[in-house]
């Protein structure tokens, strides 16, 4: 066990040095770390991460170092005498309290100023409410009438019934896929402002940095903004446990080019205003789907 | 004549009931102790077949065995019967066996509230296991029980809020009794500063119990009152608030993972110095140390819950106080590492288990110090990550500490010696198995893999896959230990006083196996000097 402790941080060490492969790719063995992700925040969380993760490391060399050090020198079956007198050492004792306490203030402060950026939710340029039900999502673009709900794709949804008899390293994208993915432009810092409708979610997508729980009677705030140079399809899943299904409500965001999104917007406002009400939901409104007719409905549901 | 003389020899035979009475009338220490290893250990082995059954639906990609209702009913149950169940109980047992004998004291201080104490967890796990049985199925909302969700569950829900009544009450009876214990029955002599580190450590762990379970007491009856009184304390819709539960039952549950982990502090504190010849290095820094982790824990609780949505200030706050706790703790691996230090070591299952506790535990704190740097937990934050960090203090932290302390006083309990190459393998079986088991869950959240989700999207299938082989091996590994202890009770080698070379302490100045009223007359101040810790 003393070897694998050691190893298992090298092989970290290894995969962070090559550069990780995308939450994407398809072979498991290679996935050991966290994404960078595509926003300048999940960047600085990524680093972050690999900061205290070094420290962790260093300290780990130094105090593994001395108990296999102790436990090869001092071994009885090696003739080695006990030092009774070493029972107490205050110089030491202090240094040792001391030293962990500088490390700590030296990670406290970088990740203090990270969390203030993340906190800062001011001139955001678009503003989503995210609704989280059992079990899927509602995007809801506030300003330009554009409403709709966001499940998992039928293909997943049929493999992932009990003994479905169905492959699912055939299905593409296997339980990360939706009907409808979240559309956003890169560039531009977008406001989510998370809730839900029946017990409590968590929007989570890794490569944005960002998860917030979403809760109803709660309005949380959550940003980000996706470099220039990376539009794409970003995935992720419910964090919070919230019922039979939680394993089954993927997130999809769509980052497109300004161009394109203002493009898909303004289609998609027409199509909605086109049809006679506003968005109706699916067979399943949020309000009908929680499975126990008891449980009251939130607060905040749409 | 003869008739005065019998009397007296009959006052020196214990007056202790026969049969199925000693156990249901039990007033003795250890026959309690016992008990409530026997049911702890019993409760292990449910809450693993449990754990096997999710690593099986885990295996691989798809669902395969269970609809994911009942996966739900799986997590929640195993966690729950694990620590209350398995870990607390294990730990009440040995307080019950060890802390009258390492005090100087005949028996516990209250022998019918122990005797109670003890006899309301059968009744409470029956309760919870019989769930698995109604309408609805078992509690599915996983063990943190939060509201909204919670208040889904069909016919089972008043059978979770019951039981974890007597539970609570069980646990605070318990407390009560190892408080009133080391408070009032310490032999003459025995000044606090005396004390073996496993009683300062059950001492600190039981105010810890008596100011916690009431609140998970309160948190769950407001449930209670949600889902049939019509009060909205958590609900939303009727003015009440969901993370308000999450505050009430994390100032429960960040002192609770204190509770499962001290006294395993207490254990290894006493096992490292055993085994290496040598005095415990800073004894009052260790007791010290202790009390602060304990104080430390009642001001980190939020830390459970980043992503709820506080305000910053309150984010900093719980980052720098969790951070905090790297010190003390952080004293105490320094610590036994310096006792072993110009030591004399010698590597009995006692004190492998308790190394493996010394390196693995300190993974799971390098972990907890990762958690606790806020924008970073938003990434750990309910994914596997968090599920290798608390299995790796939980599993070779806590069951590790239960099991040094169990290979270490079994023959004092006894009388008898163990199988020691046998229980040499279940060491080395279970420390490899717990790492193939746990550490590649690392690997799988940082991925990007949610915990409690019953089936995966395939590129996680690899480290699933090994996971799950780590839990087989593990799981099978386990049954070595009750075998151990069998064939220990019936046909281990007589042992003296002393079982171990380097063994001080006032339990190992009575006979082995220890006569029914431990200390009937206190020890004298020289051999409690001799036996204390430094």
């Amino acid at each position: 066990m003393m070897i694998r402790a050691k190893l298992a941080p090298l092989a970290l060490a290894a995969a962070a040095a090559s550069g990780f492969p995308s939450a994407e790719a398809e072979s498991g063995w290679g996935q050991l770390n966290m994404p960078r992700g595509v926003t300048e925040i999940s960047r600085k969380i990524y680093d972050l991460h690999m900061e205290i993760f070094w420290v962790c490391v260093a300290i780990a060399v130094v105090v593994f170092g001395a108990m296999i050090w102790s436990i090869i020198t001092y071994r009885k079956s090696r003739g080695a005498i006990p030092d009774g007198t070493l029972v107490h050492n205050t110089k030491v004792e202090f240094i040792w309290t001391v030293v962990p306490v500088i490390i700590l203030i030296a990670m406290a402060v970088p990740a203090a100023r990270t969390l203030v950026e993340i906190e800062d939710t001011t001139k955001t340029e678009l503003t989503i409410k995210v609704t989280g039900f059992q079990w899927g999502w509602q995007y809801d673009y506030l300003d330009d009438g554009v409403a709709y709900y966001s499940r998992l794709d039928p293909k997943s949804d049929a493999a992932r019934e009990l003994l479905s008899g169905i492959d699912p390293n055939t299905v593409d994208h296997y339980l990360l896929n939706v009907d409808h993915p979240l559309v956003v432009p890169v560039g531009t810092k977008v406001r989510l402002l998370v809730t839900a409708a029946d017990v409590i979610h968590s929007w989570w997508v890794p490569d944005f940095g960002v998860k917030k729980d979403a809760i109803p009677g709660f309005v949380n705030e959550a940003w980000f903004r996706v470099d220039t140079d990376k539009p794409g399809l970003y995935r992720g899943q419910c964090a919070e446990l919230c019922g039979r299904d939680h394993g089954f409500m993927p997130i999809v965001v769509d980052v497109r080019s300004k161009a394109d999104f203002a493009t898909w917007l303004k289609d998609k406002a027409a199509e909605q205003k086109h049809a006679a009400a506003p968005p109706t939901a699916p067979a399943a409104t949020p309000a009908a789907a929680p499975a126990d007719a008891a449980s009251p409905p939130g607060a905040t549901a749409s | 004549m003869a008739e005065p003389l019998a009397h007296a020899a009959s006052h020196d035979h214990d007056h202790k009931p026969h049969g199925w009475r000693r156990w249901v009338y039990a007033t003795n220490h250890k026959d309690i102790g016992t008990m409530y290893l026997i049911f702890a250990c019993t409760m292990f082995f449910i809450g693993g077949g449990m754990a096997m059954l999710i690593r099986l639906e885990l295996f691989k990609p798809g669902l395969q065995f269970f609809d994911p209702q009942f996966f739900n009913s799986m997590t929640t149950m195993h966690a729950l019967i694990m620590i209350f169940g398995a870990v607390m109980p294990a730990w009440t047992g040995l307080a019950n066996w060890m802390i009258p004998m390492q005090i100087g004291a005949p028996d516990m201080a209250l022998p019918r509230l122990n005797n109670f104490s003890f006899w309301i967890l059968p009744f409470a796990f029956t309760l919870l296991l019989s769930s698995l049985f109604v309408p609805g199925g078992a509690p599915a909302g996983g063990w943190t029980m939060y509201p909204p969700l919670v208040l889904q569950t069909g016919a089972s829900f008043p059978m979770l809020i019951f039981s974890i009544h007597l539970m609570g009450a069980s646990s605070i009876l318990g407390a009560i009794n190892v408080i009133v214990t080391i408070v009032n029955m310490r032999a003459p002599g025995m000044t606090l500063l005396r004390m073996p580190l496993f009683v300062w450590t059950w001492l600190i762990t039981a105010y810890l119990l008596i100011a916690v379970m009431p609140v998970l007491a309160g948190a769950v009856t407001m449930l209670l009152t949600d889902h049939f009184f019509g009060t909205t304390f958590f609900t939303a819709a009727g003015g009440g608030d969901p993370v308000m539960f999450q505050h009430i039952f994390w100032f429960f549950g960040h002192p609770e993972v204190y509770i499962l982990i001290l006294p395993a502090f207490g254990i290894v504190s006493e096992v490292i110095p055993t085994f290496s010849r040598k005095s415990l290095f800073g004894y009052e820094a260790m007791v010290y140390a202790v009390a602060s982790i304990a104080f430390l824990s009642f001001i980190v609780w939020a830390h459970h819950m980043f992503t709820v949505g506080m305000p910053l200030a309150a984010q900093l706050f719980f980052m720098l106080s969790t951070m905090l706790i790297a010190v003390p703790t952080g004293v105490k691996v320094f610590n036994w590492t310096a006792t072993m230090w110009k030591g004399s070591l010698s590597f009995e299952p006692p004190m492998l288990f308790a190394l493996a506790f010394l390196f693995l535990f300190t993974i799971g704190g390098f972990s907890g110090l990762m958690l606790a740097i806020v924008p970073a937990d938003y990434q750990y934050q309910d994914t596997y990550f968090v599920v290798a960090h608390f299995h790796y203090v939980l599993v070779p932290g806590a069951v590790f500490g239960i099991m040094a302390g169990v290979y270490y006083w079994l023959p004092k309990w006894t009388g008898r010696m163990y199988d020691l190459k046998l229980a040499t393998w279940h060491f080395w079986l279970s420390a490899i198995f717990v790492n193939v088991l746990f550490f590649p869950q690392h690997f799988l959240g940082l991925a990007g893999m949610p915990r409690r989700i019953p089936d995966y999207a395939v590129q996680f299938t690899d480290w699933n896959m090994v996971s799950s082989i780590g839990a087989f091996g593990f799981g099978l590994a386990q049954l070595l230990f009750p075998y151990i202890i069998w064939k220990c009770v019936r046909s281990g080698e007589r042992v003296g006083k002393k079982a171990w070379e380097g063994a001080h302490g006032l339990e190992w100045e009575l006979p082995s196996p220890p006569p029914y009223h431990s200390w009937t007359t206190p020890p004298s101040d020289a051999v409690i000097a001799r036996g204390a810790a430094h």
